[in-house]
């Protein structure tokens, strides 16, 4: 029970990191299509919660490595060099957003060095997921990924890029106006389309290649209840489409949240209750029970709190973005 | 192989990492006291100095931010047999710190740095104090953590992995207390330095006077009250390394064999292959004074032994005596300070200043050098007595650890080595804005509708 809440807490986690820092990664990789002035703009629109956003992604690692330090040992060290690159990435990408604002001439090199190290991290997450899903094989101790570098993996990095993007987009919808917001009106509608295609392309391929999955997804029994995800995809792809039609301006990014959503449920389902796809279960995993209870005090305590103040600081800096921040 | 370059890695990456929260638990400090005493007498010279130092602030906590994301993966990818074994512990306490203070700081840090004008100056204040509570906090579960595995205790190893018995055993381990306030003061006195530094600067130019003038004091009052203190905190160190870690004491001082009153060296080449000491020059009897607070008092040899039970002696040796050199000779600086403050000449004397100046990385490099030797000190074992470092690597391809250490290594030169310093430079060389041209800059999100 505990490790099945504790499961539940890191996905939480990754949740709170895929929307939040998502969006912001996403605006990163959408500043390659911005002008100068719309770049600030738009770095104006993540500099105030920048921090608070990559926590959730130390929160989650840090419950893994508590939790289930099991699956953290095989994990990390299976994915040493897509990891190294991603922190690489994650790193130049901080400094590149503090830079850029203390630098005089080489700004344009620094966002550059911002756009980039956004892509990458992104790339290597999708990738890294991609090979999750695929599983994981062991001989004699040692733990590698069942199928390295494929296909599938290319493809959901590059679905993760595209979900990024829409999630940047939509949010520069939100908080920005006029000439930024018009462009990215525009920029959401493709974005949108694509990553349709893509999810698309997942959910069919997906249960047909992997045989657990399939068994999931099309076992009779299930399908009433299944079938409720695509079809909630459906409604906010729609809603999605529709408000950018209309041009509303805050719709498009909660629809884009739901749209990520929904994949994201799905996948949950279909390693379930695997930690280590399809070798390990979180209960083999887990910590002992006096490890996860106690560090279940500190969450249960302060993960509302957490929320709270994040609320509270989205609430502060909240409205549009009208004007460049300076220090 | 992979585990020298795992090790080579790491030391490189914590060594990095430890410079900026270090420093920003001293500026979060400093900017509670500041703000409070503008809050408190509404002299605007305190609110110049908040908004000066807090940009020099944000720029070092983002550093620790980023180079911290490094840290927590690599111990995974790394170092797997440690991350088992200690994981229920280990872990446990990592975990706590990201809920208790890590997000308290990155939460809070937007509120101050970019609140000023969309909070009260009270709720403001409440964010900085946030924030210091928050780096205090932070410091206080990896000092936990970290002496943990200097002095284990409420836990048992059972079948490869730690089983925990007593959390509270485990939080206060028998050096939690003292490491973790030794590593505080470390943190205000680097903090300390570099204001002095950059105060002095401004005096020697003759800018800035007013600004300078309060930033120097406060720094040479700090550095004095505090630099007795931290000796006195590491010598009760000391004594608890030689009570848990009889060896890493006997490395430290180049204890070869078991000896009674045993010398303190000043000077030694610690030879490992004859096990003895070349070119020793000491003073009788001091060592065991200071480690034993006895005139006698035994200090076990190396040879107690096996060597593979011993840390590579010359690196723990050398380190401690830069430490301790380090520490002696900001100990003077802040006597020189104290001395000129009562001759009213603090703000004049043009060599003090100079020498302040470059004075800067001192107390940085006691500290370095300070964990070097509490950590290679502690070898081979990397939870002290129950856990030898060679099981704690990870099974990667030297090949990958060499990748990623050559990455590693130019993307921090470079960011780290080059353009951190040179921002820091340009802030410093900028100057705090003078009260009468302070902009409200953060009007940028005001409630009105754009025009």
């Amino acid at each position: 029970m505990l490790a099945l809440i504790w499961i539940g807490i890191i996905g939480f986690c990754i949740l709170m990191y895929v929307i939040l820092d998502g969006f912001t990664l996403g605006t990163g990789i959408m500043m390659l299509f911005l002008t100068p002035k719309e770049k600030d703009l738009a770095t104006s629109m993540i500099l105030p919660t920048w921090d608070g956003n990559q926590t959730w992604l130390v929160l989650g690692m840090a419950s893994l490595y508590g939790a289930f330090p099991a699956a953290f040992s095989i994990l990390l060290p299976v994915f040493y060099l897509p990891l190294l690159i991603m922190v690489v990435a994650v790193l130049a990408r901080g400094v590149a957003f503090e830079f850029r604002l203390k630098t005089k001439t080489a700004k344009v090199t620094w966002d550059y060095v911002f756009i980039f190290s956004s892509l990458i991290t992104t790339l290597t997450q999708g990738f890294i997921l991609g090979n999750f899903i695929q599983g994981f094989t062991e001989t004699h101790g040692i733990w590698t990924a069942t199928s390295y570098f494929d296909v599938f993996s290319i493809i959901s990095a590059i679905g993760l890029v595209l979900g990024y993007c829409l999630l940047g987009a939509t949010r520069l919808v939100l908080k920005t106006s006029q000439q930024l917001q018009r462009k990215m009106f525009r920029a959401s509608f493709v974005l949108g389309l694509l990553l349709m295609l893509t999810i698309f392309i997942v959910s069919v391929y997906t249960p047909f290649v992997y045989p657990l999955v399939h068994s999931r997804w099309l076992n009779l029994h299930y399908i009433p209840y299944l079938a409720i995800l695509p079809l909630i995809t459906m409604i906010a792809f729609g809603t999605l489409m529709f408000s950018l039609y209309k041009k509303w301006d805050k719709m498009p990014y909660w629809s884009a949240v739901i749209v990520f959503l929904c994949p994201y449920a799905g996948f949950c389902i279909s390693v379930f209750p695997y930690i280590i796809p399809y070798k390990m279960t979180l209960w083999q995993a887990a910590s002992p029970d006096n490890s996860l209870h106690f560090i279940l005090i500190g969450a249960i305590i302060m993960l509302p709190v957490l929320l709270i103040y994040t609320g509270y600081a989205y609430r502060i800096f909240g409205g549009k973005v009208n004007d460049v921040i300076h220090y | 192989m992979t585990e020298l370059l795992s090790r080579i890695q790491f030391a490189f990456t914590i060594s990095f990492h430890i410079i900026f929260p270090a420093f920003s638990i001293g500026l979060a400090t400093f900017l509670a006291i500041m703000e409070g005493l503008w809050l408190k007498t509404k002299n605007p010279l305190y609110y110049q100095i908040c908004r000066y130092w807090i940009k020099v602030f944000a720029l070092t906590f983002g550093m620790g931010v980023v180079s911290g994301i490094v840290m927590e993966f690599q111990l995974g990818t790394n170092w797997a047999g440690f991350t088992s074994a200690v994981g229920p512990v280990l872990g446990g306490l990592f975990t706590y710190e990201v809920l208790t203070a890590f997000f308290i700081e990155a939460g809070f840090l937007g509120v101050m740095i970019f609140g000023w004008d969309k909070v009260g100056p009270k709720l403001h204040y409440v964010a900085t104090l946030l924030v210091w509570f928050g780096v205090t906090l932070s410091a206080f579960w990896i000092l936990a953590a970290n002496s943990w595995m200097q002095t284990p205790a409420g836990a048992v190893l059972k079948h490869h992995q730690f089983i925990v018995q007593s959390w509270t055993h485990v939080i206060f381990n028998h050096s939690t207390w003292i490491r973790y306030f030794h590593m505080l003061l470390a943190a205000y006195l680097c903090t300390a330095f570099v204001i002095a530094s950059v105060s002095a600067y401004y005096l020697l130019q003759q800018r800035h006077l007013d600004f300078a003038k309060k930033g120097f004091s406060f720094a040479m009052l700090v550095i004095i009250i505090l630099i007795p203190v931290q000796i006195w905190l590491g010598d009760a160190a000391g004594v608890k390394d030689h009570q848990y870690q009889p060896i890493k004491t006997a490395a430290i001082e180049g204890v070869w064999k078991t000896q009674k009153g045993a010398p303190l060296l000043l000077f030694a080449i610690p030879d490992d292959s004859k096990q003895k000491n070349m070119l020793a020059i000491g003073i009788p009897h001091l060592a065991s004074l200071i480690n034993t607070h006895q005139w006698n008092g035994e200090l076990q040899g190396l040879d107690s032994v096996p060597k593979a039970d011993r840390p590579f002696v010359p690196i723990v040796f050398y380190s401690f005596r830069i430490m301790v050199a380090a520490g002696l000779l900001m100990l003077l600086i802040g006597l020189v300070g104290l001395y000129l403050r009562f001759r009213n000449k603090l703000y004049t004397n043009q060599w003090f200043l100079r020498c302040s100046v470059y004075s800067a990385p001192l107390g940085f490099i006691a500290m370095l050098t300070g964990w070097f030797t509490a950590e290679t000190g502690r070898q081979p074992w990397v939870v002290y007595g129950l856990l030898k470092t060679s099981d704690a690597v990870s099974h990667v391809h030297t090949r990958d650890v060499i990748i990623s250490f050559v990455l590693l290594f130019v993307v921090y030169g470079i960011i780290f080595g080059i353009f951190y310093f040179r921002y820091l430079r340009r802030i410093i060389r900028k100057g705090p804005s003078e009260m009468k041209h302070e902009r409200m800059p953060f009007s940028y999100m005001s409630k009105k509708e754009h025009k």
